[in-house]
């Protein structure tokens, strides 16, 4: 068989799927070192105050315990707050595990049983004693909105809202307004895989540790700086991750009380977290919107005053861009805006899949809907007639934007255009149908990350970056890159990601890691291949039709052969002759890809997003209230798309979670101990098949030479902005009611 | 209190070899395959019964593994993911989840592939909405549903091919 080089843009099978339908990819809690202990964590039962005495002696009793963890005799971790700082953390003072006794949230972990089996560990777990001093809490986000504020120092990312003329004014003057109180209930991210980690004491005193993360050299930092380990004592990796959708973005304290344990007893140490434990760290805050819009009878937008608030714990200041949406999109010469966040007495809520966005664009889309009705026009061209073709809030010029083709391609597919405007107007028997629509922005981002590329004896090439593949194709994305940039087939290629070690790539996270790990791939291939020609020229010993070729440029290296372009065919070399003549063993560059002076300029000049229309059907059951989605369709306008049959995955995948977000999650709150009470799947219902219909996504042209330099924006998150408010707006078209809560449940 | 040093003989047949171990009464099925005997390939999503990650067969049926004792099924017949393809060659439906992309993360994958090949011998396969239905107790946080039906209706065409290859 000939083997071809696969090309950025093909639907190219997962190149990691062979490992993952045959049981044979290693997750963290996977590998199994001889000797290795397993680790229980013990929960706090109450959400503040500090714990007076723990009695393990029965614990201690159970056969096969090693050691019980507490703050009490625990090794020697880092003194001051911030060497327990992250990559992506927050500002504040980040949560260091057991490090005293006081308790700052429900589910802290005061304990961790370390013994020789998982069931000897869990049965210890059980019976240990812990006795409390209970403090005043509070776990109620309503009643935490009369101490919100706004962070003296704010997260690096955050982007202040920016007012533009007179919103208040504007806003009274209007001869049709809205208002209301928009709300979205708490989410678990709830990866399929538990977070967990597995510690390898290896025998020269390093540590391998296996981790879900979503950025291995994040974790690898901040265990070194919490543990106070040095830099070559820790390595981290994470081939292979089940989901994460941001609960990896930050070290979490699994990975700390299993480094700790294993620092400990100088043994290789798992701990993974229960169903349980996972609702005990990081959530998507619960949020609270405020929205009034004023329009012009023919509805010309006049006035967008948004005020939102999301939650936060007592020592860190989480923050969203969860207001800055509307203000961005829409072409409207009067807005404002204002943020703050709450703290409660729980642990700090976190970014979940599109953060600030998916909340803050869906609950604005949602206004916007009922702003179209107010002004009695159909949604679609509502926002058509309001459509900006600018970054609306900074002024600025965006590098691309075809939310317009969007638009008029998804309505086209769904067969928009036939829709009746009146709410309640189609019915199916006892079902009643309704029709809704709405948009969707997120950021492109593009940062600095470094790639290696090797060609091997064999004539294999080999790429390695730091990057993760969280389930978002990108073993396989980056095997084309460098199947195409080289000119080798793609079986010629291996792909190395998710270890400490390799060339330096950020966390993986944002929908950026596709356009940055893309870029730096690229760039490394085409150097070694210049590598390769000059080492060539050199060598003196190669044919004359390769000589000439070399000196003229007319040598092409293509399908894992070095050609001549003008020449017979037949003249061609393999990989590895190719190599064998350099007289080496292996070449090898790397190279880190940056947005340069050109890019930073474009950065600073020009705002780039990513936008998609949503176009969705529901059936709601007019009796029993219960809401079936029967159609979904989003066109997505994204720049350049790598592989559309894993870009349209991850589309669908973010489209099922935020079905989730409208219809059926929602992490309820006892706010007497302060904890997610529903902290399992049978009462925290993330969308079975039988919730999910047939989605159609399609992906819209968008050509952008300058939002980053393989003209790619990135898919991950862009199908959870507008779905849920598409979803809602159906409801409202099916029944005529509003809801201005999600998830909207049978209940309410 | 379970006295967790305490163990009986368990003896069961997986993925065709015999298996004879003394472990603690307590242990599931899922905690065997995984913690001690190394196949991994089975994944633990919440140990509750309510995801369907660690779906295996037990005498050709799906079952999940996490709620049942290892010791409570004397010489039964468990196949996993890892004893799903015979010599080397993917079982079809392996062969139509890479095909359809039938998953992202691949964490709920191996769950996924047991629950559809036990499907197709129950018989709960005519129409789509069917499917949906007999499917969803595999949760799939990545949302790959759509691929999963595709790959199952994959090998149902394949079969069906077969068939009137056969009968012709």
């Amino acid at each position: 068989m000939t083997l071809h080089s696969a090309k950025i843009g093909q639907p190219v099978s997962r190149i990691d799927g062979l490992a993952k339908v045959t049981g044979q990819a290693r997750y963290a809690a996977e590998p199994h070192p001889a000797g290795m202990l397993y680790g229980f964590i013990v929960n706090s039962p109450i959400a503040r105050g500090r714990i007076e005495t723990i009695r393990d002696e029965a614990a201690r009793a159970v056969p096969g315990v090693v050691e019980i963890m507490t703050h009490l005799n625990r090794p020697h971790s880092a003194l001051f707050e911030k060497s327990y700082m992250d990559g992506l953390g927050v500002p504040g003072s980040p949560y260091r595990p057991l490090h005293d006794a006081e308790i700052s949230f429900n589910g802290q972990p005061v304990a961790v049983v370390l013994a020789e089996t998982f069931e000897a560990a869990r049965e210890a777990a059980m019976l240990l004693e812990v006795d409390y001093e209970r403090w005043p809490h509070n776990a109620d986000f309503e009643a935490s909105l009369h101490q919100k504020y706004m962070p003296s120092k704010t997260r690096s990312n955050y982007v202040p809202p920016k007012s533009r003329g007179n919103a208040a004014e504007a806003y009274a003057l209007s001869p049709i307004k809205i208002e209301g109180r928009y709300h979205l209930a708490p989410e678990h991210h709830n990866p399929m895989e538990m977070h967990a980690t597995t510690v390898i004491a290896e025998d020269d005193g390093t540590f391998t540790v296996w981790d879900k993360t979503q950025g291995p050299q994040a974790v690898q930092a901040y265990l070194t700086s919490a543990l106070s380990l040095s830099k070559d004592q820790v390595r981290v990796r994470n081939p292979y991750v089940g989901g994460a959708f941001g609960s990896g973005l930050r070290a979490q304290h699994n990975v700390f009380l299993a480094a700790l344990g294993a620092k400990m007893l100088k043994r290789s140490v798992r701990i993974t977290l229960t169903r349980q434990q996972m609702f005990t760290h990081v959530f998507r805050p619960e949020a609270v919107m405020n929205i009034a819009l004023g329009a012009q009878p023919d509805g010309t937008l006049q006035s967008m005053i948004v005020d939102g608030v999301t939650d936060t714990s007592r020592f860190e200041h989480n923050m969203e861009n969860l207001v800055i949406w509307g203000l961005i999109n829409y072409k409207c010469p009067n807005a404002t805006a204002d943020y703050k966040v709450a703290p409660r007495d729980t642990y700090t809520s976190s970014d979940m899949r599109a953060p600030g966005a998916a909340t803050g664009v869906n609950l604005f889309e949602m206004a916007v809907d009922e702003m179209a009705y107010a002004c009695n026009m159909d949604p679609l061209a509502f926002r058509l007639h309001n459509y900006s073709d600018i970054d609306a809030m900074h002024d600025m010029p965006l590098t691309s934007k075809a939310l317009k083709e969007a638009m008029h391609e998804g309505a086209e597919r769904f067969g928009w255009y036939n829709r009746p405007i009146a709410p309640k107007s189609m019915r199916d028997g006892k079902e009643l149908i309704g029709w809704g629509m709405a948009t969707g922005i997120w950021d492109a981002m593009f940062s600095p990350t470094s790639a290696r590329a090797t060609l091997i004896a064999d004539g294999r090439l080999h790429i390695a970056t730091a990057a993760s593949d969280i389930g978002t194709g990108t073993y396989t994305i980056l095997a084309q890159t460098a199947s195409e940039a080289f000119g080798i087939p793609i079986e010629m290629i291996d792909i190395e990601l998710g270890d400490s070690t390799l060339p330096e790539c950020p966390t993986e996270g944002g929908s950026w890691t596709a356009a940055s790990a893309g870029a730096a791939v690229w760039l490394a291939c085409q150097s070694l291949r210049e590598k390769l020609f000059k080492t060539l020229g050199k060598s003196g010993n190669i044919s004359a039709w390769l000589t000439a070729g070399l000196s003229n440029n007319t040598t092409v290296l293509q399908d894992g052969f070095l050609q001549d372009k003008d020449a017979d065919e037949n003249l061609r070399l393999s990989l590895s002759e190719a190599l064998s003549l350099t007289g080496q063993d292996r070449l090898e560059v790397e190279e880190t890809a940056k947005p340069g002076l050109r890019g930073t300029i474009s950065q600073m000049r020009k705002a780039r997003f990513t936008h998609s229309a949503v176009f969705c059907e529901v059936r709601v059951d007019e009796e029993l209230g219960i809401v079936r989605v029967t159609r979904l369709v989003n066109a997505v306008a994204a720049g350049r798309i790598m592989n559309p049959k894993t870009a349209a995955s991850q589309v669908r995948g973010a489209m099922v979670m935020a079905t989730g977000m409208a219809l059926h999650e929602e992490s309820l709150m006892d706010e007497r101990v302060g904890r997610f009470m529903n902290h399992n799947f049978a009462e925290y219902h993330i969308p079975a098949h039988a919730d999910i219909p047939d989605m159609d996504v399609l992906f819209v042209e968008e050509k952008d030479r300058e939002v980053s330099p393989l003209g790619v924006k990135g898919v991950g998150e862009i199908g959870m902005c507008g779905t849920a408010a598409a979803i809602a707006n159906a409801i409202f078209h099916a029944t005529g009611q509003r809801h201005r809560s999600l998830p909207i449940t049978p209940g309410n | 209190m379970t006295d967790v040093s305490v163990t009986s003989p368990c003896r069961l047949r997986i993925n065709g070899e015999p298996c004879t171990i003394d472990i603690p009464p307590s242990v599931t099925l899922l905690d065997l395959l995984r913690e001690r005997l190394d196949l991994t390939g089975t994944k633990k999503g919440c140990d509750h019964g309510q995801c369907g990650a660690c779906t295996v067969l037990v005498n050709g049926k799906r079952v999940k593994s996490c709620l049942i004792l290892a010791v409570s099924i004397p010489d039964a017949e468990v196949t996993t993911i890892e004893g799903l393809s015979r010599d080397g060659q993917m079982h079809p439906m392996q062969q139509a989840f890479l095909d359809q992309d039938a998953f992202q993360c691949g964490y709920c994958t191996p769950g996924q592939i047991m629950s559809a090949v036990a499907l197709m011998e129950e018989g709960h396969v005519h129409t789509r909405e069917e499917i949906r239905e007999f499917m969803s107790g595999n949760l799939c946080r990545c949302g790959a549903y759509n691929g999963i039906l595709d790959a199952i209706e994959q090998v149902i065409a394949q079969q069906q091919q077969d068939r009137a290859g056969e009968a012709a």
